[in-house]
């Protein structure tokens, strides 16, 4: 009884976090003198539908997926850590690391074979995302430092940095017009012609199985080795870990080393993917705040992580067609945040779920005697 | 270095410390009573945008007055917003990180929401009415002081100032301040002595709400000039980094606030000047997020700011 109890919870909790999001944002529409049913049917046709034909489109049912690649490593970067009990908020910065430091390796690279050049450029993403966590992971395992504070001061810095880079480091022969990095080609890029022609000409790569094959990897990794049981236990009790043999500190920097690196991926898919270039960024990365997100939605499992991954596409693409409905899109980023937000109070919805079941399991208490009364009442009669 | 060269670098530098200053104080509050509050970025947002939109509405009714009726509007909205954050840890026990995290999120999809729904665009258009200069009539006329602090400065400023010298006030002086500080450092203890823990927090969290929208209101009534999406980016983390610099006392914030907003101020205007104008722009860029870790890592180590700091209490019945 208690276990399924649980487990109704586990799914509840955030279904109930996507129902109260949309229907804050439809609130929000209906105060700001839009139709919301009318916004998110703009939303769902845009994110399936073609316009012309009125059936289902496979160009964006591939950009859904080439927006999901990225946020699944992300979300995952934020998982491992958030397993080992910290708070990677610099995901932003891991994967802009990633990304400049993968298209910067493809256009150093050029004339290679592809076998070569990509793999060699995601390794070099991922180790860039990986040394930026490394840095706030080392100070949090040697000085006590709140990771917190450290990786959002970093996501500025590497902003800051990135910037610099393009505009006054990376060769002029790889640069295009001031800010922005001449395309990978595809001979280095995660792009390849099938996956283009099977999505009718969207930007589908290689992004999404390689995000699929680590969410199978970091699913492995956390359950089943000795290093994940590591990771969870000091997420759970670190002074217990310690006092059981495990070094904190190496857990420390191991789990926030794994967490840049997947972070770093995410860049990589978003620059080798998704956009073939860099290019000045105004901002942090908003596909660091939203596999934060991700993550929270998914409850840090695999199959949760895949399955919100897809749902924060479908709303970020579909969000941006509500502008020919005259909505603006900034509405879907309302929507995403106050699902969070909901996660966040999930104690106050499992309180709610709690009272629910009781008032059910009272009501078929209730119902039982009756029967009998009726009984009685055949009796009487 | 002549004297107008120092008097406007003073300037300048007070110009970009006053929406750090105030953000940084609301900062205090909120972690005095143990609500960690990384949404000050938000909060800023909120009352960068409210702010604007008042100022637009309003200047030609209110004429001079209008910013700083501005700021009061900015101070309300970022109070009013603050809630989320309040409820949220407070009485729903959120994580503090993911709560303020959703305010920094929500607030400039919200915000630039609200500005298309209003004007039909992306941005504002640039205030008439901004706060300008301001020249205090006779310590002007002191000798090389009055030109450097008196003559043609930045009002806000000093207004942030006083703030300061009131927070600083109201935290160590007052029963306010101590309940607040008891909250922050031990809530159980706190409510045994029968100080309401929850209504503490909440008055903390709101008072950051409050002074952090005063100090988004300030930045873009002065420096900005309008609201975009871009207009606040970065102020809050910067303002966060100041107070935890200052070690969560308003004296304290209000000094790193004021050097955090030359090195601000020099990334900004540095081309000018001789010595700096020849160092690379992202070393000034970066300049106070890596002074802020290394501040961090050397001076505060493990035990740093209020005991009780982003734990959520619980009433035992």
């Amino acid at each position: 009884m208690d276990n399924s109890t649980s487990n109704l919870k586990k799914v509840l909790v955030p279904v109930l976090s996507v129902l109260l999001g949309f229907l804050l944002g439809a609130i929000i529409m209906w105060v700001s003198g839009y139709d919301a049913i009318a916004g998110y049917k703009t939303m769902i046709n845009t994110a399936f539908i073609n316009p012309q034909t009125g059936a289902i489109n496979p160009k964006s049912i591939g950009e859904i997926f080439v927006t999901a690649g990225p946020l699944i490593f992300t979300g995952l970067g934020f998982a491992v850590a958030n397993t080992a009990g910290f708070f990677n908020i610099g995901l932003s910065g891991q994967a802009l690391c990633g990304w400049v430091a993968s298209v910067w390796t493809v256009l150093a690279m050029q004339g290679m074979p592809k076998l070569v050049v990509v793999p060699v450029a995601v390794i070099v993403g991922a180790l860039a995302g990986a040394v930026a966590a490394a840095i706030p992971g080392a100070l949090r395992a040697f000085f006590g430092t709140s990771e917190v504070i450290v990786t959002i001061m970093m996501n500025y810095i590497l902003l800051y940095v990135s910037t610099h880079i393009v505009n006054n480091v990376m060769s002029e022969s790889i640069i295009q017009t001031k800010g922005v990095t001449k395309n990978v080609g595809l001979e280095g890029s995660l792009r390849t012609e099938w996956l283009g022609q099977i999505s009718n000409g969207s930007r589908l790569n290689l992004g999404i199985i390689l995000a699929i094959v680590f969410l199978v990897l970091v699913w492995f990794l956390l359950k089943k080795t000795t290093l994940g049981l590591e990771i969870r236990s000091v997420g759970l009790n670190p002074f217990a870990s310690e006092y059981a043999g495990m070094s904190s500190k190496r857990t420390i920097i191991i789990s926030m080393v794994i967490s840049g690196a997947l972070a770093g991926l995410g860049g990589v898919v978003q620059g080798l993917g998704t956009f073939n270039n860099f290019f000045v960024q105004g901002s942090s990365l908003s596909i660091g705040f939203d596999g934060m997100a991700v993550s929270l939605l998914g409850s840090g499992t695999s199959v949760g992580i895949l399955i919100s991954a897809l749902l924060f596409s479908v709303l970020k693409l579909g969000g941006q067609g509500m502008q020919f409905a005259g909505i603006p899109p900034e509405l879907v980023d309302v929507v995403i945040a106050s699902i969070i937000f909901f996660i966040g109070i999930s104690f106050i919805i499992k309180l709610v779920i709690d009272k629910v079941i009781k008032d059910k399991k009272a009501e078929t208490i209730d119902l039982k005697p009756t029967p009998s009364n009726e009984n009685n009442e055949g009796g009487t009669i | 270095m002549d004297l107008s060269t120092i008097a406007s670098l003073v300037t300048q530098t007070l110009i970009y410390a006053t929406p750090l200053i105030l953000t940084a104080l609301g900062g205090v509050f909120s972690e005095r009573g143990g609500v960690v509050n990384v949404g000050l970025e938000g909060i800023m947002v909120m009352g960068a945008f409210s702010s604007i939109v008042f100022n637009l509405s309003f200047a030609e009714q209110l004429g001079a007055w209008t910013p700083w009726v501005g700021v009061l509007v900015g101070g309300l909205t970022g109070m009013l917003f603050s809630l989320i954050h309040a409820v949220a840890t407070v009485s729903f026990r959120a994580d503090h990180i993911i709560s303020g995290t959703v305010v920094n999120l929500m607030a400039p999809s919200l915000a630039i929401f609200l500005v298309k729904v209003i004007y039909q665009k992306g941005q504002t258009d640039n205030i008439r009415e901004s706060f300008g200069y301001f020249t205090f009539e006779h310590l002007s006329k002191i000798p090389v002081l009055g030109p450097i602090f008196f003559e043609g400065t930045s009002l806000p400023a000093y207004f942030a100032i006083i703030v300061t010298i009131i927070a600083w006030f109201v935290l160590s002086k007052t029963k306010f301040g101590l309940r607040l500080r008891a909250v922050g450092e031990n809530p159980q203890a706190a409510d045994t002595l029968g100080i309401n823990v929850y209504a503490m927090r909440y008055a903390g969290v709101l008072l950051s709400g409050f002074l952090g929208g005063m100090g988004g209101a300030v930045f873009a009534q002065q420096i900005a000039g309008r609201f975009a999406i871009t207009t606040i980016s970065g102020q809050g983390f910067i303002a966060m980094a100041a107070m935890i610099f200052g070690k969560w006392n308003p004296l304290g914030a209000m000094a790193s606030a004021i050097f955090f907003g030359f090195a601000q101020n020099i990334s900004i205007s540095g081309s000018n000047l001789p010595v700096i104008s020849s160092i690379p722009a992202v070393y000034l860029q970066c300049a106070p997020y890596v002074l802020t870790i290394l501040v961090l890592v050397i001076f505060l180590g493990k035990a740093s700011g209020p005991k009780a700091n982003g734990k959520n209490y619980i009433k035992s019945k």
